[in-house]
């Protein structure tokens, strides 16, 4: 197994389910596309992330059903900073996406996908305690790992890893 | 009324704490409370090097910590571009049988212990005995066997080993009768799980269930099967699937598991493949002791890699398995140094957990007890 370059160019991957429905559904959405290891990786604009998820897992030639997760990442010092990490999995048709979004330092938040997927709850309130992002019409958006009262996202990369003592 | 169980309760396995607001002994809103066994292993993970990391992915779910060994090691492997040699992906699909075999049983034993089924406990407990003696001799280690590498195996395994797993795989299959005529067909165990906090397919999906929680619901799907790894494609097993979506279903896909699992061992064992067990990568894979001691470069590449690690590639994988438990994800991010941008875990029990409130409300609290059981929680995986 050696490695391959990434292939960023959209044309060449318009074939893959998700970008094909992407493409026919919100085209000026889909920020940038990255197929590597074998894996297809989306940029979805911030304000569309529930409409894409929406149109992926009604989309009747592979529909993505089955959220796997969703997780973020903390660039810390780069701007956008955060990227929230979804990844999509079609269970039928044995086909994974990953949706990504960029969102920058200041009150970052964006619109939950519990509306779609219930699964979303526990996933985004452990994003939400242990990064800080504030999920939009979330049902119960409180901490989930952390205690109630406890100061700051552990995640973050400002966050010492021993804790602040 | 409100109603608080756990966390420290003997049917919620561990530290869950669900709260229960009741109307006399019937249910009406549950709420699962978790984080009490939180232990920051992704942030930890942050400030190790790659192969430091594999004993902390033992810690994350303490029933079966090869899956999580060979999920994290499959997910930086991938970013590295490694193969790894037949031998050892047949030995990790070989222990990683025996270790869903380890964990269903004793899912079975505390199972049907929290509805009241004594024996079976011991019964199950005596082969998981048998199996964490094969892990310690195969790793040192009876639970936390760290025995995974990245680009392979840490050790060959000892000579009589694969005797020793032959031997554990023909007598195990008489062994799960017994566990079956304890239970299958005894009308107190088929009154406590059968129609009992029932889920269909389609809030199966939608909750993010996996493993035999979503195959007792009618869901044909298994990463083994429909997304191998680890030469699992090379492996001819059944996949249970069950329709009724209840206690008693889930129990019945377990078993049958059971059984599938001791076949592929059997499989495993009939065409063990011979040669290395470790990746040709001298940058990345410690050298054997006799060469580290005898060849000059191997003592450099030994002494780099234990204090300065391996840089891997600028990227990120997400890596599923099927743990005993369902889907077993690491999301793994690399910016190209020795230690891991982010790691993250996938845990099944996370979002398996979410099924409690369609589960149980409008059930009795006994139901619970049921229900908490048939999906089979860690909280180690579900807190991390």
């Amino acid at each position: 197994m050696s490695l391959k370059p990434a292939i960023t160019d959209l044309a060449q991957l318009k074939e893959h389910p998700a970008v094909a429905c992407l493409l026919a559904g919100i085209p000026q959405a889909i920020e940038a596309v990255k197929f590597e290891h074998d894996e297809m990786s989306l940029h979805i604009e911030r304000s569309a992330i529930r409409e894409a998820c929406a149109l992926l897992r009604d989309y009747a030639a592979c529909p993505f059903n089955f959220l796997s997760d969703v997780t973020c990442v903390d660039w810390y010092p780069s701007e956008p900073r955060f990227e929230v990490i979804y990844h999509l999995l079609a269970i039928g048709k044995k086909e994974r996406v990953r949706l990504k979004v960029r969102l920058g330092d200041n009150a970052p938040s964006l619109d939950s996908v519990t509306p779609i997927w219930p699964a979303a709850n526990f996933f985004e309130r452990e994003v939400y305690d242990l990064f800080g992002i504030r999920f939009l019409g979330h049902p119960y958006l409180r901490r989930i790992q952390m205690p109630d009262n406890w100061e700051g996202h552990p995640l973050r990369k400002d966050y010492p890893v021993e804790g602040y003592r | 009324m409100i109603l608080n169980m756990g966390p420290q309760h003997p049917s919620t396995h561990g530290v869950l704490r669900v709260m229960l607001e009741i109307d006399g002994e019937t249910v009406v809103r549950i709420m699962p409370d978790i984080g009490y066994l939180h232990t920051g292993i992704e942030k930890t993970c942050e400030a190790k090097f790659y192969q430091q990391v594999v004993p902390l992915t033992d810690r994350i779910d303490y029933l079966c910590p090869l899956t999580n060994n060979l999920c994290y090691c499959l997910a930086v492997e991938k970013l590295l571009g490694l193969d790894i040699p037949p031998k050892a992906q047949w030995l990790r699909v070989l222990l990683n049988e025996l270790t869903r075999i380890n964990s269903h049983l004793v899912w079975l034993g505390t199972h049907a212990l929290d509805i009241g089924a004594m024996t079976v406990f011991l019964y199950c407990f005596r082969e998981r005995e048998d199996i964490l003696r094969l892990f310690e001799a195969v790793s040192g280690q009876r639970m936390m066997t760290s025995y995974f590498r990245i680009g392979g195996l840490a050790l060959e395994p000892p000579l009589d080993f694969l005797n020793r797993v032959r031997d554990f795989a023909r007598r195990f299959p008489a062994r799960v009768d017994e566990y079956e005529n304890l239970l299958t067909a005894n009308p107190i165990w088929m009154m406590r799980t059968k129609g009992v906090a029932r889920i269909t397919a389609e809030d199966a999906i939608a909750l993010g269930t996996s493993g035999p929680t979503l195959r007792a619901s009618g869901v044909d799907f298994d990463l083994r099967r429909d997304l191998p790894y680890s030469s699992y494609e090379k492996f001819r097993f059944e996949v249970p699937v069950a329709q009724e979506g209840d206690v008693f279903a889930r129990y019945l896909c377990r078993v049958r598991e059971l059984r599938e699992s001791s076949k592929i061992i059997d499989q495993a064992l009939a065409g063990m493949p011979e040669g290395a067990i470790k990746a040709e990568a001298p940058k990345v894979v410690l050298p054997d002791r006799e060469k580290m001691k005898t060849q000059m470069e191997a003592l450099i590449y030994h002494f780099k890699i234990i204090t300065e690690g391996f840089s891997v590639p600028a990227g990120e994988v997400y890596q599923a398995v099927e743990s005993p438990r369902g889907e077993m994800g690491y999301y793994v991010v690399s910016d190209g140094t020795a230690k891991p941008y982010r790691v993250h875990m996938r845990a099944a029990c996370l979002a398996n957990l979410q099924t409690l409130p369609i589960m149980c409300e409008g059930r009795l609290i006994a139901d619970v007890v049921a229900a908490i059981g048939s999906i089979d929680i860690v909280l180690g995986e579900i807190d991390r």
